[in-house]
């Protein structure tokens, strides 16, 4: 089919080139603009990439520095280290400073399992909020659309510092000793919590799926609840990959809401982003220890890069779909 | 026939057609909505308050005696159509609340005091003086000192939330004894309990699916933000509590709000509040405005680069990019402080080639740096951050633009650059309208890149507190020293209230009109 498309193609080209002479000089021409702006591009295009990664190689680069100069390795005003080895992870995972272990590994395993736990209550949610949103017609529907929409413009902090509150009064936050870990549990909550009014994506996904598929299961006598376990689920494998991404992408991205409700307290039960940045800007450890803070950053970074990369085809499908729905 | 696709090429220029956007918001968008939506949505409410008192009033009279009773005894309905289960479900509900309130059982709160609940909660909700225990077991000016009355005041709405899902368990109490009725009187048996709980999973399947979502959302976003808003109305601040050596705050009306406009907030903070007001706010809008633009922009022109035709390598390119998007913010946001510290890479780099002196202070690390040095340098990292994300979202865009169009400018002999300025950004201009105001209201919110990377600095060299708000700080960074920083809580839910009504204009205003929400429903 393609060939002959293309074929016709070909002889449309060699048609009109034969019968106005005059203009295939010009198409030639056009080539040669064509392969310049082309030139062009991939220069442009390169000088954008390197831009794009300097960065991200700095702190590779930085990662990988032979030697902790000072210590713990402070920031380097060259761009390319000197030496390379790899103290700095050796210093991470078995490290201490003033007398307290890095506890790297259990930052990493704390934030996996909120990352896991978030990640599966999140992705429920989304779905059955956007599900009903989107093939269920009830009362209250636009109502309940439109408050979510006005809830969602509220800055998170404002209530941050409620839920903050909220939980203090559950005991779920602001443990300092050995049942710190409870704080972790008010982190899932006020991750999880509020995950189902973040919908639209999803709710856009759901109303391409054909009405007719649904009201013809429903005419074979399926119920709702079967539609969606049965028949909606399985049509939407990128969905459910794309919210289940960032979701479990959230805990290892966000900082502020664990600084707030983690606080400082017991260093053991910390996430890993509450750890960096103790590292750069806290009083436990001491603000000179960047190149353990690049080495971290790499062993946070490689996952997380990872899964994105792995996963791109629907990442890239959920962004396209939450430009048109906003 | 090229006059004609030159005219429509017109039609679409997407400078004259913002413009006329622009001026249409202000002529027409905001007087709409003052005249036609606004009254729209009362009558509505007010039609839906009516027809609610109608369906009322006739299910008091039409309802059997078991229904009539139900408005009183809950359950009853049910017990007397012989659902038994259900009548007494709703009967534990009613002697439960029954109790809480009349009881009043005390939840224990700090330091062995008693937090009252019940009516004694709904007493002016909490703030009354006279029932609270005085306790000094916090310690003002650490990071989140808790007052009692905060605690008191939780109580009190949580209250509030109680006795309103007590209505609606009532209500539709009333409804169920009246639909067993219905089902009695066309001759069928009232639904048995096993019934009910199967029309959870088919027709009625959107409560149980939604009800999870619901009360979340009321525990963990509603009553967090209504809270927040009483904070405003309330002397809650460390500053003034400590003064007057107090763990208690009260209600003092406007007085906050009059103070962020009357500029006189001196005699709490020893500093003037107010003075800081305007050009936050200011800068908050010049911010969004250029991150949100540079972002889009920019992202479009990358992906237009990256779509090429015949471009190789597409592929890698678009992989970089992602890789970006991939490390976590917090992470590349620091590393960028780093990077351009002023003992950095980038600084040395600069004296090293003789190109400058002495080190630029990119971020503003020191008090009365050149502010516009800062706030260009967040708006260029917020793009470095962003135009991946707008690049990979309108690639999708570009490739569904109807190849005819530019197949038809070619033809005319179009160039390039005047293809792109009236096919392409048209277009996709149209498509994502959406997604700008989004990211607009998402930039005004930008907490991460300004607290990450400046941390709201320069400070203004006059300043006596180090809390008052520097020149790159936006609303929800000041709101964020104000109130985890310095226990200003007052203030920063007055500036809070103030952020919501801004964003909320701008999005209702703008969402009402655009298609994706009028077009919701026909869409499918």
């Amino acid at each position: 089919m393609s060939t002959e498309v293309l074929k016709e193609q070909e002889v449309m080209d060699v048609e009109t080139s034969a019968a106005v002479p005059p203009k295939k000089k010009k198409y030639r021409s056009q080539k040669g603009a064509e392969i310049t702006s082309l030139v062009f591009s991939y220069i442009v295009l390169s000088i954008l990439a390197i831009v794009w990664i300097i960065p991200i190689l700095w702190i590779v680069l930085t990662a990988f520095r032979g030697g902790l100069d000072n210590g713990h390795g402070i920031v380097s005003s060259d761009y390319f280290p000197s030496s390379f080895g790899i103290d700095a992870f050796k210093e991470l995972f078995t490290g201490s400073w003033l007398g307290v272990d890095f506890y790297f590994l259990r930052w990493f395993a704390n934030t996996l399992v909120i990352a896991v736990i978030d990640c599966v209550v999140s992705t429920l949610l989304v779905l059955s909020v956007a599900y009903c949103m989107s093939k269920l017609r009830f009362k209250m529907r636009k109502a309940f659309m439109n408050i979510t929409m006005i809830l969602g413009l509220f800055p998170g902090f404002m209530s941050m510092i409620a839920i903050y509150y909220l939980l203090k009064s559950f005991g779920l936050t602001g443990n300092t000793g050995d049942n710190a870990w409870i704080n972790l549990v008010g982190l899932v909550l006020a991750y999880s919590a509020g995950a189902g009014l973040g919908f639209q994506v999803a709710k856009g996904f759901f109303d391409v799926i054909p009405t007719s598929l649904v009201e013809s299961a429903k005419l074979d006598g399926c119920t709702n609840s079967k539609i969606f376990w049965k028949i909606i689920l399985p049509l939407s494998k990128p969905i459910i990959i794309y919210t289940a991404l960032m979701s479990f992408t959230g805990p290892w991205m966000d900082f502020i809401f664990a600084k707030v409700i983690i606080g400082g307290g017991n260093p053991g039960w910390w996430t890993v982003s509450v750890g960096l940045y103790s590292m750069m800007y806290g009083n436990q450890y001491d603000a000179s220890m960047f190149t353990i803070f690049a080495a971290g950053c790499v062993v946070v970074g490689i996952p997380i890069v990872g899964l994105f990369m792995a996963l791109q085809k629907y990442y890239v499908e959920g962004v396209t779909a939450g430009a048109v729905k906003g | 026939m090229a006059e004609i696709v030159e005219k429509s090429y017109k039609k679409e220029n997407i400078f004259v057609r913002f413009g006329r956007g622009f001026v249409r918001f202000f002529t027409k968008s905001i007087p709409n909505f003052f005249v036609k939506t606004l009254p729209g949505f009362f009558i509505k409410i007010g039609k839906g308050i009516k027809n609610f008192f109608v369906t009322f009033g006739k299910r008091f009279v039409d309802g059997s005696i078991g229904t009539k009773l139900s408005h009183f005894i809950f359950g009853s309905g049910n017990l007397f159509r012989g659902q038994i289960i259900k009548g007494i479900i709703y009967l534990l509900l009613q002697v439960g609340f029954v109790l809480y309130m009349v009881l009043c059982p005390g939840i224990k709160g700090p330091n062995n005091t008693m937090i009252p609940t019940g009516w004694k909660s709904l007493v002016n909700l909490g703030l009354n003086q006279a029932d609270i225990v005085p306790d000094n077991r916090w310690t003002p000016n650490t990071v989140i000192s808790s007052p009692n009355s905060f605690l008191y005041m939780l109580v009190g709405l949580a209250t509030i939330a109680i006795i309103i899902l007590y209505i609606i368990v009532w209500l539709s109490n009333i409804k169920s004894a009246y639909l067993a009725d219905t089902a009695v009187k066309e001759g069928r048996k009232p639904s048995s309990f096993k019934d009910d709980i199967l029309a959870l999973f088919d027709n009625r399947f959107h409560i149980l699916m939604l009800t999870p979502t619901c009360l979340a959302a009321l525990i963990f976003t509603l009553l967090p933000t209504i809270l927040m808003i009483c904070i405003a109305f309330t002397s809650y601040n460390d500053f003034d509590m400590t003064a007057a050596g107090t763990t208690l705050f009260h209600w003092t009306h406007f007085a906050n709000f009059k103070a962020i406009f009357t500029m006189d907030k001196a005699s709490s903070l020893g500093v003037e509040i107010g003075a800081r007001f305007l050009p936050v706010l200011g800068w908050t809008f010049l911010w969004a405005i250029l991150a949100t633009f540079s972002c889009y922009f920019g992202g479009i022109l990358l992906a237009v680069l990256i779509n090429k035709k015949g471009l190789k390598g597409k592929k890698v390119f678009r992989t970089i990019f992602i890789l970006t998007i991939a490390v976590p913010q917090f992470i590349s946001l620091l590393i960028m402080r780093n990077l351009l510290m002023s003992t950095g890479p980038v600084n040395s780099l600069l004296i090293n080639f003789g190109l400058i002196k002495d080190p630029i202070s990119f971020l503003g690390q020191n008090q009365g740096d050149n502010p516009w040095i800062a706030r260009l340098m967040v708006v260029i990292i917020n793009m470095w951050l962003g135009i991946p994300y707008t690049m990979l979202m309108t690639s999708g865009i570009l490739m569904n633009i109807p190849a005819d169009l530019y197949e038809a400018a070619r033809v005319d002999g179009t160039s390039k650059p005047k293809m792109f300025f009236k096919i392409t950004l048209p277009y996709v201009v149209f498509i994502t309208t959406p997604y700008l105001i989004g990211s607009f209201v998402g930039n005004i919110n930008s907490f991460n890149t300004i607290f990450l990377l400046t941390g709201g600095g320069p400070a203004i060299v006059s300043e006596g507190a180090t809390y008052k708000a520097g020149q790159t700080d936006l609303l929800v960074t000041w709101l964020y020293k104000l109130t985890i920083e310095n226990g200003d809580y007052n203030t920063g839910a007055v500036i809070g209230i103030f952020t919501f009504i801004i964003t909320a204009t701008i999005t209702l205003i703008t969402y009402r009109r655009s298609k994706a929400y009028n077009e919701e429903d026909t869409f499918q």
